[in-house]
């Protein structure tokens, strides 16, 4: 339905920009924040909203660490980084292969039990990590992959959601098409290979984004595997900064929060068109 | 090039209490270089039988033998046969020319024998200038030729085609149906069409498979089909309007078939002074000929007459005679064709 009229436009307008501007605030101060010295930020009250000149101490202390002129130690945040990259993307990567296959199998051929296969991968999408964490831990310690990138990575891989959204979209995809595979000569795995594959393109770009941040964010299952520092991911790095009950190194703290904000961010704005297009189009 | 044989091919679907059976005990020769049309009403299983030819559905009991070779185990690939789906099925992710060029691909076939092939086929096609594009592109008539290009750089024995036209508009039905059969004059190839539409069938095959819940009805050339039906149901299946059927009939001469049903095409009726005394019920005006519907006791009759006859008004009693050389015969219990 498309409407012209003033008064819409101008309510819907208003609604849309109240919602920018309260989920835009929040990153703007903590980008200030980042920009001015420890000092400025502990001293105003409130927060003054206009940017220092701290800005590159800041990024610098927060990327590379060191000592800050308070004297507090500052732990690097760029290999902290690296880590929740890696594990983002091994995460998603690894959902999206995991997924595609499961789905194929249960979509495209007959075995005993397929229901019961198909139901019991279903029940998983109860079961996320946060309620089976202590098996799970008990799991991944007995196989000593504590403090490990497998450990870190395997056991949030499996998913439910993303074999789901596979095979809800495989069973969209023409009987005739199948059929007209078999009568070229295809095989099971080339049909999978050239016919579904490329189809499933954008469905697989819309799952990276989600996967890749549902990745990045993971706080919980880092906090209890990894105990040596040069396995924490970022976002266990930034609630480490904040470790003394008095003084707090603010700057920094913003800083990387901005910079642990960044790839998921960048993700999202790269891959926008085809996770829009993943979301909504169906082309067959 | 390929001979088919069906020897009492029988599909069923299900086990034990649910088991349905589909297609009861069809058997049919095709000779090589045929065009053969299968043809009946939805749901009689005409489908199904090709999709058996084609490998895609299991054959329950009975043989099928494509070029002498029984195949009811081979796969659709192994089978040496091209099939062209109602939807078309083109690959949307690849372009016209790799959608022609996939199962030859897959064959292993050196790349410049695939380009040779592909172009041969689109020239005869007229796809030559859309090779780049993508289906999505296309127009619906557009992929339907590349749908049967993709059969034809197959060059294999036998064509398949599973209701190739009934997605297509009227006009663009009656050009794509001229195409087939000149294609068919040039390749030679021998070949099997499903379709419901009769005027399909009549305009496109050599000889034709009627079938009717199941199972086949009469097997031969359109002529044969239109003007010796070998059952009640092909002769009102047949035909536009159809075929009166009578079972008695007031003041109706049964000579010595009395008990049986006479069958009377609506052009071998004619309008005249004596004859059957019927009652114009409705009138239905088709441009170059009329159609008459008449009540006849408790029966209807259908008269189809031209221009060169007077309107008859509808409430109106009219008389109708029959051409006695073109009556039809056919048993009251099992609709066979008696004679």
């Amino acid at each position: 339905m498309v409407q012209k009229n003033p008064v819409l436009d101008f309510f819907s307008h208003l609604i849309l920009i109240i919602g920018v501007v309260v989920v835009f605030f929040p990153i703007y101060v903590t980008f200030i924040g980042s920009t001015q010295t420890a000092t400025q930020i502990m001293t105003s009250n409130p927060i003054s909203l206009l940017p220092g000149n701290n800005f590159l101490e800041s990024y610098r202390l927060a990327l590379f660490g060191g000592k800050t002129e308070a004297g507090a130690s500052i732990g690097a945040a760029g290999p902290m980084m690296l880590i929740s990259l890696s594990s983002a993307l091994i995460i998603a990567i690894g959902k999206i292969a995991i997924s595609l296959l499961s789905a194929f199998a249960i979509v495209y051929f007959r075995f005993p039990a397929k229901n019961l296969v198909f139901w019991m991968v279903f029940v998983t999408l109860m079961l996320p990590v946060e309620v089976r964490i202590g098996p799970t831990y008990e799991v991944v310690a007995s196989l000593g992959m504590l403090n490990t990138m497998q450990g870190l990575t395997v056991p949030l891989i499996a998913s439910a959601t993303a074999t789901f959204l596979f095979r809800q979209f495989f069973l969209t995809v023409p009987d005739e098409l199948v059929e007209a595979a078999r009568m070229d000569g295809a095989g099971p795995m080339r049909f999978f290979k050239d016919v579904l594959l490329p189809l499933s393109k954008t469905s697989m770009a819309a799952l990276f984004v989600i996967q890749f941040i549902y990745g990045w964010n993971q706080y919980l299952w880092p906090l209890l595997v990894t105990t040596d520092e040069r396995m924490y991911p970022i976002v266990m790095g930034i609630k480490r900064l904040i470790f003394g009950e008095v003084y707090v190194e603010w700057n920094v703290v913003m800083a990387t929060a901005i910079l642990a904000m960044l790839p998921p961010a960048i993700v999202v704005i790269l891959m926008q068109k085809w996770f829009v297009k993943g979301l909504v189009d169906t082309e067959k | 090039m390929a001979s088919i044989q069906l020897h009492n091919v029988v599909k069923k679907y299900g086990k034990g209490k649910q088991e349905l059976q589909v297609i009861h005990g069809v058997s049919a020769e095709i000779a090589d270089r045929e065009f053969v049309v299968i043809v009946g009403p939805s749901g009689c299983g005409k489908s199904t039988l090709l999709r058996m030819v084609a490998g895609l559905e299991e054959i329950s009991a009975g043989e099928i033998s494509i070029g002498g070779r029984v195949v009811n185990e081979l796969e659709p690939a192994e089978r040496d046969i091209a099939m062209v789906f109602q939807n078309y099925a083109l690959y949307p992710h690849m372009s016209v020319f790799d959608n022609m060029a996939y199962g030859l691909k897959i064959r292993k076939m050196p790349i410049a024998e695939i380009k040779q092939r592909v172009d041969k086929a689109a020239g005869i096609l007229e796809l030559g200038h859309l090779l780049d594009r993508k289906p999505r592109q296309l127009s619906g008539g557009q992929r339907q030729r590349v749908a049967m290009g993709r059969a034809i750089v197959r060059q294999p024995q036998v064509f398949l085609f599973d209701e190739p036209l009934s997605n297509l508009d009227a006009k663009l039905r009656v050009q794509t149906r001229l195409e087939i059969q000149k294609l068919h004059r040039e390749l030679g190839i021998t070949s099997l069409f499903v379709t419901h539409d009769q005027v399909e069938a009549m305009t496109l095959a050599q000889r034709m498979i009627v079938m009717n819940a199941g199972r086949m009805e009469q097997f031969g050339t359109p002529e044969e089909v239109y003007n010796r039906p070998a059952t009640t149901f092909v002769a009102s299946f047949m035909g536009s309007p159809p075929m009166n059927l009578l079972k008695h009939g007031p003041n109706v001469d049964f000579g010595g078939n009395a008990g049986a049903i006479m069958g009377i095409r609506p052009e071998h009726l004619h309008i005249g002074p004596t004859g059957w005394a019927v009652q114009v019920d409705t009138l239905e005006m088709l441009g170059a000929e009329r159609l008459v519907y008449c009540r006849f006791g408790d029966e209807f009759l259908i008269v189809r007459t031209d221009e060169s006859q007077a309107t008859p008004e509808i409430g109106a009693t009219i008389h109708v005679a029959p051409r006695t050389d073109r009556l039809h015969w056919f048993d009251a219990v099992t609709g066979k064709r008696l004679a």
